[in-house]
């Protein structure tokens, strides 16, 4: 329950008089406040610095450091005071999510020392509102790297009893862990620089023979050249087949876009090699040798910006691609209009649209070849108009991708956007779990049999001190608030889980094949008595009644809901009395197939304990099965 | 030919015609010229609304509540409400936190119009402390006669079946969807039909202020629980 809202419960439990009227039950006894105290002030001396607050205050988070009996610890006699040394600065914050209800993160503050003073207090840092989230979010995540990195510089020293596979891992991962490492690191991209100027002198021309044209230095130098790029393809083919030898997962390896360089870098050769000069492929083979080029790439390696450039671009993958779309609408539209306005005009190079496609590309770039000039007014009006939106359409997205690099550049993340989501589901789900325990806290001592009709009778005072020991007042108000809703409408409260159970058993009954899932079924009361009145059933004897809401204690281990919900058992009623209620709310539902319903989740629910087979006459059996598994639980 | 003439010339018109209409948007836009004289202005922002509410002797007179206990109750109301009122979301948000698993928010309509005495729409803190102290310390004529304010949603001093089948739903609302039994479509209709049968004497179909009180006060369960949250301050 919110901070700020449990000052409204009595507010809550006034209007509960509203349904007074209505009930046809009679309501369960509120809980005594037995030493009810004025409200006081406290005072928290925190490194002496004094703050002071309303006890209720922090009574709201009842299960924090300041909201329990815990902080008794700290209490100093002599001062009536509660004394923290810790640091008062982070304090504040502290102290105004109990005010709030809402805790933020101080920008200020380290995020280390913030986190400790929340451990100290007991407040889990997901709570944090999402005005700072974001903001701790970024710091937390730059702190793990920073403490990594440091991490990994002392990691350098060599580990012992590492494979030889290990080793030459690490030397091709990081260059600097030994001389060889170093060595082997310079000859790769040595013989890199040369393959590449290799590529591009072949296509020199070189000095020719006096009456021959000039032909490029490749064709002259055939030998040469030949024997330079075999050298070069050793090399690669070698180094490849060792990174492969040594990669811990050949397989991911193998998928990795080096690798993918490496291997289109190297395969020209070789099928170079395979093809002779055959005449109809030699087009072909001329056009492999363009993929030599992507040697250069295989730099990557060796520079780091390199790769951060590639991975900027990966990341901004959407920015692009709003470029080049909206590039591609104007073009187009641009394309169009200048083809028509310079339809009328002799000799206009506009001869189609496509043509126009180069004049708008080059316009709008700005560059302006003057190759396609328009020639009519209308022409160079909408010539202009082109040339102006190029500008504003490029200019646009740019210094998205340009910040985005500098980001990336100046943090050097990897792969932080997938991270992000990850964590924003992980804090998505802590909370939700934290969240839905509001319903379970209720359940939960509902089970402990603290809110039975014997209590109402026998007004036991023990019960109600074991009471208020397990629950706050707080608490145990708001579940007396619930009890009585429970009461004016005949229903009880029960938990998604065993809900979906009830439900589904009454399907799994029609169709014993289907393996049922929690997803899948919304409640569709309208059809449940429909469905009810179909079963068979045998009558079952009173005693039993409470026996059968026992299903989670057999299928909990079917289902893969969350852990906690699956550890709840529903403990209506255990006592007499609560047989006579059972019986009062039979007569006051019309509803005849009611009576049905309590069988069959007992009867579906052997079912499922036994396999997808209904066997009836085992039923003893699972009484006592029943009963055996329901004493340990049944606690009154 | 002549086509080829007229679609250039066209197309010379329409270019003109573009350049003139983009460059008098872009003069507007600029806020060099302006259309029309009744210009749109921005809209004065309506203030948050405050309220302060009457001094602590006023209420501690038209209450039942001690000095004390109106302190703690404005505390809790500004630090949930700083403008000192409270509108009907910001109800419903507060009313519907205590009943996670159902829905809250109809009845919290209902309950938003029994507090709002004055029908204005929102809920101050008079009216808020009015109504509680008849909840929480009035006699049992008055609690009753709260509730059947509550009940009777369009205040005409009757409470037809209509009516309490609305406030029903918006009861069983509250409960949401996992119960045990399940609830069924029919379930508010029922208890209607029953509540009807207890308190409609006359069985005109209607229920007026009188014929429930008399059943309230003859009926012990009611009586009881009438008396269940006087302690709740």
């Amino acid at each position: 329950m919110a901070a700020g809202v449990a000052a409204w419960l009595p507010f809550a439990r006034a209007a509960a008089i509203g349904w007074m009227p209505v009930a046809n039950l009679p309501m369960p006894v509120a809980p005594a406040e037995k030493n009810k105290r004025q409200d006081e002030l406290i005072i928290l001396n925190v490194s002496g610095r004094r703050f002071q607050t309303w006890r209720n205050t922090l009574d709201r988070y009842p299960d924090t450091l300041l909201g329990s009996s815990e902080k008794e610890f700290f209490y100093n006699e002599e001062t009536k005071e509660y004394f923290f040394d810790r640091d008062p600065d982070v304090f504040r914050s502290v102290l105004n999510f109990y005010r709030t209800g809402k805790l933020h993160y101080p920008r200020y503050a380290c995020i280390s020392s913030y986190e400790e003073e929340l451990a100290f207090f007991g407040i889990i840092p997901e709570i944090i509102g999402d005005c700072c989230y974001e903001e701790y979010k970024d710091r937390k995540r730059e702190n793990a790297e920073r403490l990594m990195d440091d991490q990994e510089d002392n990691k350098d020293a060599k580990l012992p009893n590492m494979t030889i596979r290990e080793t030459m891992w690490r030397a091709f991962e990081n260059p600097h862990t030994s001389t060889m490492a170093l060595v082997f690191y310079y000859v790769t991209g040595f013989f890199i620089a040369i393959s590449v100027i290799t590529n591009v002198v072949e296509t020199v021309p070189c000095g020719s023979a006096p009456n021959q044209k000039e032909v490029p230095c490749g064709e002259r130098y055939t030998v040469a050249f030949f024997c330079m790029d075999t050298a070069c393809v050793m090399i690669f083919t070698v180094e490849y087949l060792m990174r492969l030898f040594a990669a811990p997962s050949r397989y991911r390896f193998m998928r990795s876009v080096m690798s993918i360089i490496d291997v289109v870098a190297i395969l020209p050769y070789y099928i170079g090699l395979v093809m002779t000069d055959n005449e109809d492929v030699s087009g072909a083979f001329v056009t492999l040798r363009v993929f030599r080029v992507f040697r250069i790439f295989k730099f990557s390696r060796h520079s780091q910006g390199l790769r951060i450039l590639g991975y900027t671009l990966k990341s901004c993958a959407s920015e692009l691609g709003f470029l080049l779309f909206s590039l591609t609408m104007a073009i187009i539209i641009f394309a169009t209009v200048m083809f028509y306005a310079e339809k009328g005009s002799s000799s206009s190079k506009f001869t189609s649209i496509p043509a126009s496609f180069w004049y708008t590309i080059v316009t709008m770039t700005t560059l302006g070849y003057g190759d396609m000039v328009p020639k009519t007014i209308a022409g160079k009006i909408f010539g202009s108009i082109c040339s102006l939106s190029g500008v504003l359409v490029i200019a646009l997205p740019v210094p998205v991708i340009v910040s985005n690099f500098s980001r990336i550049y100046h943090q050097n993340q990897r792969a932080d956007k997938r991270r992000a989501q990850k964590v924003q589901k992980a804090r998505l789900a802590k909370i939700r779990i934290s969240k839905t325990g509001n319903s379970t806290p209720f359940l939960r001592s509902k089970r402990n049999g603290l809110f039975n009709e014997a209590l109402e009778l026998t007004s036991s005072t023990e019960e109600e001190q074991r009471l208020s020991k397990s629950t706050s007042l707080l608490e145990s108000q708001h579940h007396h608030l619930l009890h009585c809703l429970e009461k004016t409408t005949n229903h009880k409260f029960v938990d998604e889980q065993y809900y979906q159970q009830s439900y589904l058993e009454a399907g799994l009954q029609n169709y014993p094949s289907r393996s049922p899932s929690l997803s899948s079924q919304d409640g569709v009361t309208g059809t449940c008595c429909t469905r009810r009145s179909k079963k068979h059933h045998t009558p079952l004897p009173n005693a039993s009644a409470p026996a059968h809401i026992q299903p989670l204690t057999h299928t909990h281990t079917h289902q893969r809901g969350l852990q906690e919900l699956s550890t709840i058992h529903i403990q209506p009623l255990s006592t007499r009395m609560g047989c006579k209620t059972f019986q009062e709310e039979l007569q006051t539902t019309a509803c005849e197939p009611t009576e049905m319903g309590f069988d069959t989740p007992l009867q579906s629910e052997h079912a499922r304990g036994r396999g997808s087979t209904l066997e009836l006459p085992e039923q003893p059996d699972h009484h006592s099965n029943h009963q055996h598994s329901h004493t340990p639980g049944d606690d009154s | 030919m002549l086509s080829a003439i007229w679609e250039a010339e066209g197309l010379q018109t329409v270019g003109i015609v573009v350049l003139v209409c983009a460059s008098i948007k872009l003069l507007h836009i600029l806020g060099l010229i302006s259309f029309s004289e009744d210009s749109v202005e921005d809209e004065l922002e309506l203030s948050a609304v405050r309220h302060r509410p009457e001094g602590l002797e006023q209420l501690e007179a038209q209450t039942r509540f001690s000095r004390k206990e109106l302190q703690i109750l404005y505390r809790g109301f500004k630090t949930e409400c700083p403008s000192g009122i409270v509108n009907e979301d910001t109800f419903k948000d507060i009313y519907s936190q205590f009943f996670p698993q159902g829905d809250a928010s109809t009845y919290a309509h209902f309950l938003f119009n029994a507090f709002d005495t004055d029908h204005n729409g929102s809920v101050s803190f008079e009216d808020f402390v009015m109504g509680l102290s008849i909840l929480l310390r009035g006699t049992v004529q008055e609690k009753l006669n709260w509730a059947f304010n509550l009940y009777d949603i369009n205040k005409d001093g009757y409470i037809t079946k209509e009516e309490m089948l609305d406030i029903m739903k918006a009861i069983y609302d509250m409960m949401g969807k996992c119960t045990y039994p399940v609830l069924k479509e029919e379930t508010p209709r029922q208890h209607v039909e029953v509540f009807f049968q207890k308190m409609d004497k006359n069985k005109d179909g209607v229920v007026t202020i009188d014929e429930f009180i008399d059943c309230c006060q003859n009926d012990e369960n009611i009586m009881r629980s009438m008396h269940l949250f006087e302690n709740v301050l």
